[in-house]
C-alpha cells in the first residue's frame, strides 16, 4: 500500500480554510448571553474537523491549537460557559491565526509559532475560569487520555504485566494496528501506555508506512500470561516483545501517558493504514467530511477537482449549496468546486453531443443530396448543443457575489469597534452571479471601498446624532445584473465627499485649473487620480491616497468602470460595472480595408451611417458628429491603426457610437460583418500587449481577429498627436548621440 | 553517447566555452543567400507562409499573428531584423516555429525566413568565434561561424536576438543608414 500523503495536504488545506470561512461567519452571527446551540454546534463541528485533519496528517501543532478552541466551544456547549464579546473575539483571533497558519501551508512556508502560543495562553485563561469537569468530555482524544489519566490515579492492585513492545519498522506493511492491540489489552484490565518516540524522525521525513516507536506497557490484571501472549500473537513474528510479571520487573514505572503520544501514535497508525475508522467513530460530528474519508474514497489524484457532493448535505450556510470556491492565494493549481447537478447537466449534454455526433457521421457515411435537409437539421442541432454546453460551462465558473460580501460583516466589525463608529452592514443581492477570475480580482478593490466608506464615510455616532441622523451609520453592499454587466454597489449614509476639499486638492496638484466647465462627476473622478487623498491625517486604514487609483486601475483591467455619486451630508455611492466574464465576449464583427476588427457588443450604444449634415469640422481638425443633442467625437480606425480604409468620406462609412467611460465617441469603419460570440485570446502569451487592441480571437475560418479597446484607441490617437513633435526631437537626440559616438 | 544534446547548458552556458564535448543538431535556413543555423531543440515546427493578422502601431518586423492550434503567435521578419532588403512573400516562404525564452518567460514565435535548407550535427570545437565586425550594431546573437560542406554557416543565438522587442526597428536602421551616408560624405 502506497500512499502519498501530499495528494491529500491539498484537500485537507482547502477544506479547512473553508471550515475556517464558515466559522468566522457563525461567529458573526453569535450574539453574546443569547448564544444559539445550532451555531455554536456548527462552529464545533468546523473546529473539529481541523483538528481531526491536522491530526491525521501529521499536523499536530494545529490540533493542539484547535483542541484548545474546541475546549472552550464545548464549555459554552454544556452550559457551562456563556459567550462573551471577549470569547468571540478571541475566537475570531484563532480563527485568523488558523488561517495564517494554512495560507503559509499551502504556499509551502513554515508557519509562525509566536501567535499560536499567545492565543494558547489566552485559552488557557479563560479556560481555567471554568470548571475542569467539563474538559474531560470535550472529545474522543480527550476521553481516552483522561481515561488513562485518571485510571493512574488509583492505586495498582499489584497483579499484572509489564510488556516491552518493539514492532519492527515495517509492521504496518503487515495490517497490524498497535493500537488495536491495546484497546484488546485494555479490556483486561488498567493499561498504562508509555510511547518511546526516541526513534521518531522529523514529520516531514517522515514516512507514513513505517513504524519508528516502541512502547511500554503495564498492564494490570488477572488474566494469564497465556491470554497476553494471544493477542500478540499476530506480531510476534514481526516485532520484539517482553511480557514479565509486574512483581519481576520494578524497573519500568508506571508513567503518565502523555496524550501527545498518544496522538502521534494514532496518527503514525491511521495515516499509515488510510483506514481512519478508529477516528471517525469516535469524532461525533454526523455529517462530518473529514480530509481522510474523502481520501478513502479515491486514491487517485485530483481529488480537489472532482465535485464533493458529501458538502451539499453538511452545507451550513444557503450559500454553500451553490458551487464552492476556495479563493487561495497562491496563483498555481486553484481549484472550484461545483455542484454535482451541474456535473451532472454536463454530463447529460455531452451524451447529446455525441448523439448527434454519431447521427452526422451516418448522414455523410453515403451522402446524397437527398440527405441534405437531415444534414442541415443535424448541424443545426449540434449547434443548439455546442451551444447550450458553453453556457453550462461558463456557469461553473459562475459563482454567487455572496463568496466575495461575505468577507465585510467581519471588515465592518473590526473596523468599526477600533474606530468607535457603529455601523450596520446591509448586504443585497447576495446572489448574483459572477465569473470566478472576476471575483478574485474584485475583492481587494471592494475591500478598500468598504474600509473608505467606514473610515471617512460614516461619521462618529455622537456627530450623527448632532446631524440628525440615525446614530448606526448603514454601509449597503448590492449587485445586480444589468445587460451583460455585472453591478456593484457600495454606498453609505455618511459625510460624502467634500467637493471644496477635491477641488482645492484637485487646483493645488494642477490637475485643474479652475472649477469652471468642470462637472459633479468630473470632480469626483478625481478621487481616483493617483496620490490624491483629501485626509488630513494618515492613518492606518487609509489616506494614503494611493488606495483610490488602485481601485480603479484594478477595475479597468477587469474591462470595468467605477464612478461615483455623492451628496454632502448623504453619503456616497460607489458603482462598479464589470463585465459577466473574460472568457467568451458577444462580438460585433466590423471591416476596415482588408481587416476585420471585433468590438464588444456591450460597448456599442448604436451604429448608423451619417448624414453630412450631421458633421462638422472643428477647428483642430477634428470632426464631431450631432447625435441626440450632443456632439461627439468621430475616431477614424484607419487613422489610429496606421492601416488603410475603403470609405473616402465620412458619408460612406458607418459610424458605431460606442461608450467609452461614460463619453460617447464615434467610431467610423468600413462595413459591419457578423455578431458573433468569440472566444478572448491573450496577444500576451506569446507577445505583448498591443494599444488598442485589448485581445485576439480565432475566427470560424481559423484566422485571428483582433478584438478592440476603445480606450486604448483614443490613447494611442492623443498620442500620435504629441508623437509628431517628439519624434522629431527623438530623433535629432538619437541622431547626436550616434554622432557624439562616433567622434570617439 | 555522442549524439545527446544537454538542453539546459544548449540554453544556459556560455556558448563560447570549449568547455561543452557534446555535439549540438543545428536547423539551417536561407536568408538572402547566406546559411544561418538554429538549435534545432528550439524548433516546434515548419509552416508554410500564410497571411497573418497584423498588429497596429507595433515595430515593422513584426508582421502580425497567426493562430496556431488555439494559441495566438507573432510572426517575426527576421530579414527586417538584420537590415536585410525586403521580399515578397510568395508559397516558397517558410515560417519557423520557435521557442523562446525571454525575461518574461517562454515565448512561441514564427520566424519567417527565405527557405529552409538542412540539418546537420556539429561538435562544439567545430565552432569557431564570431569575428568582430566593424559596423555591426549588435551581433551578439551571433554565437558562431561554422563550416559545413565548405560552406559558412551563421550560429545564431535566438534568446538573444531579442525577436519581441523593439530594438531591431525600422529607425535604427534608417539613422544607422543615415549615418553611413554622412561618414561617406
Amino acid at each position: 500500500m502506497d500512499i502519498d500523503l501530499e495528494q491529500f495536504h491539498r484537500i485537507f488545506f482547502e477544506e479547512s480554510l473553508e471550515n475556517l470561512d464558515s466559522m468566522e461567519t457563525h461567529l458573526m452571527d453569535l450574539q453574546p448571553g443569547s448564544e444559539d446551540a445550532e451555531f455554536i454546534d456548527d462552529i464545533f463541528r468546523s473546529a473539529h474537523s481541523i483538528k481531526g485533519g491536522s491530526a491525521t496528517l501529521g499536523f499536530t501543532y494545529i490540533s493542539d491549537f484547535t483542541h484548545d478552541l474546541e475546549t472552550l466551544l464545548d464549555h459554552v456547549r454544556m452550559g457551562a460557559r456563556s459567550i462573551s464579546i471577549a470569547d468571540i473575539d478571541l475566537l475570531l483571533q484563532s480563527v485568523d491565526c488558523l488561517r495564517d497558519i494554512f495560507s503559509a501551508l499551502v504556499d509551502g512556508e513554515e508557519p509562525k509559532a509566536e501567535e499560536t502560543c499567545r492565543l494558547k495562553g489566552l485559552f488557557q485563561c479563560a479556560l481555567s475560569e471554568d470548571n475542569g469537569d467539563v474538559d474531560a468530555e470535550s472529545d474522543g482524544i480527550a476521553t481516552q487520555t483522561d481515561k488513562v489519566e485518571s485510571n493512574n490515579v488509583e492505586a495498582p492492585n499489584g497483579k499484572g504485566w509489564i510488556i516491552h513492545f518493539s514492532p519492527n519498522i515495517d509492521i504496518l506493511q503487515s495490517g497490524n494496528e498497535p493500537l488495536r492491540l491495546f484497546r484488546e489489552l485494555d479490556e483486561l484490565g488498567e493499561l498504562h501506555v508509555k510511547a518511546h518516540l526516541d526513534e521518531l524522525p522529523q514529520i516531514h521525513h517522515c514516512d507514513a508506512k513505517e513504524c519508528h516507536m516502541k512502547w511500554s506497557l503495564r498492564l494490570i490484571t488477572d488474566a494469564d500470561k497465556e491470554v497476553i501472549d494471544d493477542i500478540f500473537e499476530w506480531v510476534a513474528d514481526d516485532s520484539a516483545i517482553e511480557i514479565c510479571s509486574i512483581t519481576e520487573d520494578k524497573a519500568v514505572k508506571p508513567e503518565q501517558p502523555d496524550a501527545e503520544h498518544i496522538e502521534d501514535m494514532r496518527l503514525m497508525e491511521s495515516s499509515a493504514t488510510s483506514t481512519n475508522t478508529s477516528y471517525s467513530t469516535q469524532s461525533r460530528t454526523k455529517a462530518d467530511v473529514n480530509p481522510i474519508s474523502l481520501a478513502n474514497n479515491g486514491t487517485e489524484a485530483e481529488i480537489a477537482k472532482t465535485v464533493v457532493s458529501n458538502k451539499l448535505q453538511t452545507a451550513t450556510t444557503p450559500s454553500q449549496t451553490q458551487a464552492e470556491i476556495i479563493s487561495n492565494k497562491s496563483k498555481s493549481d486553484v481549484s472550484i468546486r461545483v455542484s454535482i447537478s451541474k456535473i451532472d447537466q454536463l454530463i447529460n449534454m455531452v451524451g447529446e453531443l455525441v448523439i448527434t455526433q454519431s447521427m452526422l457521421s451516418q448522414i455523410s457515411k453515403d451522402f446524397s443530396m437527398a440527405d441534405l435537409q437531415k444534414l442541415k437539421k443535424g448541424l443545426s442541432e449540434l449547434e443548439h448543443h455546442t451551444r447550450q454546453m458553453q453556457d453550462r460551462v461558463m456557469q461553473i465558473r459562475m459563482l454567487p457575489i455572496n463568496y466575495s460580501f461575505s468577507r465585510f460583516p467581519r471588515t465592518v466589525r473590526d473596523l468599526s469597534k477600533r474606530l468607535g463608529k457603529k455601523i450596520n452592514l446591509l448586504i443585497k443581492g447576495e446572489q448574483t452571479e459572477l465569473d470566478k477570475t472576476v471575483m478574485e480580482k474584485i475583492g481587494d478593490p471592494m475591500v478598500h471601498l468598504v474600509r473608505n466608506a467606514i473610515d471617512h464615510g460614516i461619521e462618529m455616532p455622537d456627530q450623527r446624532l448632532k446631524l440628525g441622523k440615525p446614530e448606526y451609520g448603514t454601509i449597503t453592499l448590492n449587485a445586480y445584473h444589468l445587460g451583460g454587466n455585472v453591478v456593484i454597489e457600495i454606498s453609505d449614509d455618511g459625510a460624502g465627499l467634500n467637493k471644496l476639499k477635491i477641488i482645492d486638492k484637485a487646483i493645488s496638484r494642477g490637475l485643474i485649473e479652475s472649477t469652471e466647465d468642470v462637472s459633479n462627476e468630473q470632480i469626483y473622478a478625481m478621487i481616483f487620480e493617483p496620490g490624491f487623498s483629501t485626509v488630513d491625517t494618515i492613518s492606518d486604514v487609509s489616506g494614503r491616497g494611493v488606495g483610490m487609483d488602485v481601485v480603479r486601475s484594478n477595475i479597468q483591467a477587469l474591462n470595468g468602470h467605477i464612478n461615483v455619486k455623492s451628496k454632502e451630508g448623504e453619503g456616497s455611492i460607489f458603482t462598479i460595472r464589470l463585465p459577466l466574464t473574460l472568457a467568451i465576449v458577444d462580438g460585433q464583427l466590423l471591416r476596415v480595408g482588408g481587416n476585420t476588427y471585433i468590438l464588444p457588443l456591450v460597448s456599442i450604444v448604436e451604429s448608423m451611417q451619417v448624414n453630412k449634415t450631421m458633421v462638422n469640422q472643428v477647428a483642430g481638425g477634428g470632426q464631431v458628429f450631432h447625435w441626440r443633442d450632443e456632439y461627439i467625437p468621430i475616431i477614424h480606425l484607419s487613422e489610429a491603426f496606421g492601416i488603410h480604409a475603403d470609405y473616402s468620406s465620412v458619408t460612406d462609412g458607418i459610424l458605431i457610437v460606442v461608450d467609452c467611460e461614460h463619453e460617447k465617441i464615434g467610431l467610423l469603419v468600413d462595413e459591419l460583418l457578423d455578431q458573433q460570440q468569440v472566444v478572448v485570446k491573450s496577444l500576451e502569451t506569446n507577445y505583448r500587449a498591443v494599444d488598442g487592441v485589448s485581445s485576439a480571437t480565432i475566427l470560424g475560418d481559423g484566422t485571428v481577429a483582433l478584438i478592440l479597446d476603445i480606450l486604448g484607441i483614443v490613447k494611442i490617437l492623443h498620442m500620435k498627436k504629441a508623437k509628431i513633435d517628439t519624434h522629431i526631437t527623438n530623433l535629432l537626440g538619437m541622431h547626436n548621440r550616434l554622432d557624439s559616438n562616433l567622434m570617439i | 553517447m555522442v549524439n545527446t544534446v544537454n538542453i539546459d547548458q544548449t540554453s544556459d552556458d556560455a556558448y563560447g566555452e570549449n568547455k561543452l564535448q557534446d555535439t549540438m543538431q543545428f536547423l539551417t535556413f536561407l536568408m538572402a543567400q547566406e546559411e544561418y543555423g538554429i538549435d534545432i531543440l528550439r524548433v516546434q515546427e515548419i509552416r508554410g507562409w500564410e497571411t497573418a493578422t497584423t498588429l497596429p502601431n507595433v515595430p515593422a518586423h513584426i508582421k502580425g499573428v497567426v493562430n496556431l492550434r488555439g494559441t495566438i503567435v507573432p510572426l517575426v521578419d527576421l530579414r527586417h531584423c538584420f537590415g536585410l532588403p525586403e521580399v515578397k512573400y510568395s508559397a516558397e516562404t517558410v515560417v519557423i516555429v520557435l521557442l523562446i525564452k525571454t525575461d518574461k518567460g517562454d515565448r512561441v514565435v514564427g520566424i519567417v525566413v527565405d527557405a529552409v535548407s538542412d540539418v546537420f550535427t556539429l561538435a562544439e570545437s567545430e565552432v569557431c568565434a564570431a569575428p568582430e565586425l566593424a559596423d555591426s550594431v549588435e551581433i551578439n546573437f551571433i554565437r558562431g561561424l561554422a563550416t559545413v560542406n565548405e560552406k559558412m554557416v551563421i550560429l545564431l543565438d535566438i534568446d538573444k536576438l531579442r525577436l519581441l522587442d523593439e530594438i531591431p526597428d525600422q529607425m535604427a536602421c534608417d539613422i544607422k543608414n543615415q549615418l553611413n551616408a554622412q561618414r561617406q560624405e
